[in-house]
């Protein structure tokens, strides 16, 4: 079917509601194709078939930002974390490119950028996260012009820092700045000045990593990316805890105490759920998360819309990362299907695991099982923790989970 | 009459109660699939075992012998732990299931 005639059936069946004659147990709408919205619309048709799945999503392919920081040093490639969608539209998943602009809760329809509009009887919304630009000063324009780039959603910016590091004379400075937390993948800025480091070790060796870090100090798993730094990388690395970048310009960064020099600006900006979750109606805190009841990922603020993935407001203990985001839709997948099947979702139990590489060979993990405790899901006592130390085993098991759950998201 | 209506009620009912074991042991075992693939099945060339197939009995000993430190791991005595053991002997039983 092209898609054309898909959406006027998509249209059809919204204005003429149950007088269309339709096979399928219900439809279910589902808003993004990354680590969340593609296992939702995947499990929702592993588990019941009969429920009908719509993915719409604005990319032609997915692509990964676990893998990425090793694109910028060169041990990986974009076409390596790059994942078309046919694999779930073999699972009988209509995907349809395109953005999701706005939706009406009221009609319980979703608005396409390209016309027509789309009804759900439940709707999954995991739009991750859009960056709060204002935070930065001066950061928007810096990044048109290519000064700045965050590299934080990965795509063409991964493409454009990794031309930069390789342009970069050696000697030069590499700046990363990394926001406040929460934001996306707590390891992932220190994985990243890792894989940097290591080029430059190789590749430019006179020259520097700065990190300045808007946390007090290091996030995640800072015992071992410590060790490494120092095993690995001295003379390389430096890191400032409790600088916060305020303002971006060509060539340099203010800090609220400093202004700071570099050839390769990475500013990382806060950021918050991704616009269509604002524009939904979705957004309950802080003017940037989206809070949810646990049992089902439902939205606190619009019945019968589940949000996935970065940008829920976080249960206690919990990172933004793709194995909790592929973890959500599995809660979310259950719950759809068992509400729609008029049964009670059990309650869910659910495991975090995110590795980090230090260097090409060697990798770090952290792990945490969480469950509903009658309130939210927090970690289990007594489970998860660290690496013992960083290893070529976790560096094997690091390339598993990355493969593993793409396949699981994905295909 | 009573007897009979009884019994298929009982057998309904625990027919029932079965496959809400089964829905509820599947959500426990997703969770899993991060590392260890979709229902148990593993990429060829993986570190991994695949779990789909396994006998019921061994998955179930192997997960208590992570969870007591008996079998060295990098990381399944850190999951292992956060799990009952009626939820590793209902995820055992599902993957058992699973078509290899």
């Amino acid at each position: 079917m092209k898609r054309r005639d898909f959406l006027k059936l998509a249209g059809a069946i919204s204005l003429a509601g149950c007088a269309t004659p339709t096979p399928s147990k219900a439809r279910v709408v589902v808003v993004g194709g990354g680590f969340g919205g593609a296992t939702a619309a995947k499990y929702i048709r592993l588990w019941d078939p009969s429920i009908d799945v719509v993915l719409i999503e604005r990319e032609t392919s997915f692509t990964s930002c676990p893998i990425s920081n090793l694109v910028l040093a060169g041990y990986s490639s974009m076409q390596d974390i790059s994942h078309g969608y046919d694999g779930l539209r073999r699972h009988g998943v209509q995907v349809v490119q395109d953005e999701a602009v706005a939706v009406d809760v009221a009609r319980k329809t979703v608005r396409l950028a390209r016309g027509g509009d789309v009804a759900y009887e439940r709707l999954i919304v995991s739009p991750g996260i859009d960056f709060m630009f204002g935070e930065v000063q001066g950061y928007e324009p810096a990044m048109q012009s290519g000064a700045v780039l965050h590299a934080w959603k990965a795509g063409p910016q991964t493409v454009a820092l990794r031309r930069q590091l390789e342009q970069m004379r050696d000697g030069g400075v590499y700046v990363l700045s990394i926001p406040l937390a929460p934001y996306r993948c707590p390891p992932g800025p220190y994985e990243r000045m890792s894989m940097v480091a290591a080029y430059f070790k190789q590749a430019k060796p006179r020259s520097k990593v700065l990190v300045l870090d808007a946390n007090p100090d290091v996030t995640s798993k800072g015992g071992l990316f410590k060790a490494a730094w120092k095993d690995l990388y001295g003379g390389v690395i430096e890191y400032r805890g409790g600088a916060k970048v305020v303002a971006v310009a060509p060539g340099s960064v203010r800090t609220e105490f400093e202004t700071v020099r570099g050839d390769v600006l990475n500013v990382v900006p806060p950021h918050r759920a991704g616009d269509i979750a604002a524009k939904s109606g979705l957004i309950t805190t802080n003017n940037r998360w989206c809070d949810v009841d646990w049992r089902s990922m439902e939205s606190k603020a619009v019945k019968g819309v589940h949000v996935l993935g970065d940008a829920t407001l976080s249960a206690p203990g919990m990172p933004k990362s793709g194995s909790m985001a592929n973890n959500h839709a599995k809660i979310a997948a259950a719950a759809v299907v068992e509400l729609l099947n008029g049964r009670t979702p059990a309650p869910p139990k659910i495991i975090n695991t995110c590795y980090s590489f230090v260097s090409q060979k060697e990798a770090i993990r952290v792990s945490s099982v969480h469950e509903w405790d009658g309130k939210t899901l927090t970690p289990v006592k007594g489970a998860g923790g660290v690496s013992a130390a960083r290893s070529e085993a976790e560096a094997s098991f690091a390339w598993n989970w990355a493969k593993t759950i793409w396949t699981d998201s994905l295909a | 009459m009573r007897i009979p209506l009884l019994a298929a009620a009982l057998a309904a009912s625990s027919f029932a109660a079965a496959a809400q074991d089964m829905t509820v042991a599947r959500g426990l075992a997703a969770g899993c699939a991060i590392c260890h693939g979709t229902q148990g099945k593993v990429a060829p060339g993986a570190p991994l075992i695949a779990l789909a197939g396994l006998p019921r009995d061994y998955i179930a000993t192997q997960m208590r012998a992570f969870r007591d430190g008996k079998r060295p791991a990098t990381v399944m005595h850190q999951i292992a732990k956060g799990y009952t053991d009626a939820q590793i002997d209902a995820m055992a039983a599902w993957y058992a299931a699973q078509p290899r």
